[in-house]
């Protein structure tokens, strides 16, 4: 018989206690499932299934259900009750053209019957394959629990102090030195007005000049001008500045 | 294990993270021909078979792959060297099962045949790479249609779809159902 080749997912006992049923449909994987187990439970014939017995156990089966997660479940026991009121129609030994009302249903459950044939068959490769690593593989590191610590409270309080003692005394705030040396940069510039009464500001830099250097030249030339040792002139943008002693200011030295 | 091209092969299948196909390995050495690679692997096989090695050598989703044997599984694990992935539910079984068989196919279709909505156990299946959306079929809506992926070939130890047990080998054909009642 058909139904005593499948093996499948079932609750180890049939008979379930009612309340502890929702549980219970866990084991099962839809409304086909449960059908299906009840039909190997009872042994019956999946083609000639008595349809008023199992509709009738499969009723007592969701009786508990919640609603949310049984809908699926309420309608196969519509379609059970359905096709129960059609078998009870009277009809004629000989009518040809009378079909049988649980056709669709036997269609249904045998085609999740030969699924789960597959299944089957999936299982057991798939636990074939997980038995077997593959090169390559990378597993997840968990994070290493931490080592359950054993002390006593004097030698937590001692560690503590040790680092507090290690502590530098904390520095609400560090004046940094500015970068620049606009005074050195002055005393290059009154030297060269000293021996030359023109320059340029390309005399006074360097060709790899540090971007700190050419901003103490700039900023010595300016104060320079504001003090009116120097005077400051440039043609065109980006010209060469050109620097000249102020001979105003030189004489009233 | 002399051949130079069947340590060649073995270098290769040990480097790839994957299973590399015959013509991956065909194309490592240009004046090999797929018969010499064809026999460079049944080489490597059998020295891994006959050797006394931990691993082994088999044909999966279309190519070849090195895999530690089962016997050694759990030791492996145990030491958490390595984690075997987890089991696949009842229900992502049956799902996978009526994709491979009937793809491609439609949400609705797996849902008919498995008398349960199957929305959230697709998503599961296409997340772990298992199955993938093939097309749109022509029908209202235009719903996506599935199919398996090669990994799910190679998580099933499978060397192609046609691997797999044909309908009609099955305990119960499903295509030449009789209408019940014929049946004595």
């Amino acid at each position: 018989m058909v139904a005593e080749k499948m093996t499948f997912v079932a609750p180890p006992d049939g008979s379930v206690a009612h309340g502890t049923f929702v549980v219970e449909l866990t084991h099962f994987s839809g409304p086909l499932d449960l059908l299906l187990s009840l039909i190997r439970d009872e042994q019956i014939d999946i083609r000639d299934i008595p349809i008023a017995r199992i509709a009738e156990q499969f009723l007592a089966r969701i009786s508990t259900l919640e609603l949310d997660e049984a809908a699926e479940y309420l309608e196969m026991a519509a379609r059970l009750l359905r096709i129960k009121a059609q078998m009870l129609l009277p009809r004629n030994e000989n009518d040809e053209a009378w079909e049988d009302p649980r056709a669709e249903l036997v269609r249904r459950l045998l085609e999740y019957q030969q699924m789960r044939e597959i299944v089957d068959v999936l299982d057991i490769r798939a636990e074939a394959r997980r038995n077997r690593f593959a090169r390559a593989f990378l597993p997840e590191q968990p994070a290493p629990p931490a080592a359950p610590l054993a002390l006593s409270l004097g030698e937590l309080l001692n560690a503590v102090d040790r680092i507090i003692r290690a502590v530098r005394t904390p520095s609400m705030h560090d004046v940094i030195p500015r970068a620049l040396d606009v005074d050195g940069a002055m005393n290059t510039v009154r030297g060269m007005m000293a021996a030359h009464a023109n320059a340029r500001w390309t005399d006074l830099l360097a060709p790899s000049s540090e971007p700190w250097e050419v901003l103490s030249l700039l900023l010595a030339l300016l104060e320079l001008a504001r003090r009116g040792e120097i005077r400051l002139a440039q043609p065109r943008p980006f010209a060469n500045v050109e620097i000249a002693r102020d001979v105003a200011a030189s004489e009233a030295a | 294990m002399t051949s130079p091209l069947a340590k060649l092969l073995e270098a290769a299948l040990f480097a790839s993270a994957r299973p590399v196909t015959a013509d991956e390995l065909t194309a490592l050495d240009d004046s090999a021909t797929s018969d010499e690679v064809a026999a460079a692997i049944t080489e490597l096989r059998e020295h891994y078979d006959g050797d006394g090695h931990g691993v082994e050598l088999l044909e999966v989703a279309g190519g070849w792959q090195i895999l530690t044997r089962p016997e050694y599984t759990e030791a492996i694990e145990r030491a958490q060297l390595a984690a075997r992935p987890h089991r696949l539910s009842a229900a992502a079984l049956e799902t996978l099962a009526i994709i491979a068989y009937r793809q491609p196919l439609g949400r609705a279709e797996i849902e008919e045949i498995r008398g349960v909505a199957v929305g959230g156990v697709l998503k599961s299946l296409h997340d772990r790479g298992l199955i993938e959306v093939t097309g749109r079929a022509e029908g209202l809506g235009r719903p996506l249609l599935y199919g398996t992926t090669a990994l799910f070939l190679e998580q099933f130890a499978l060397r192609h779809l046609e691997e797999l047990p044909r309908a009609d080998e099955l305990a119960i054909a499903l295509r030449t159902v009789a209408p019940a009642g014929s049946v004595t």
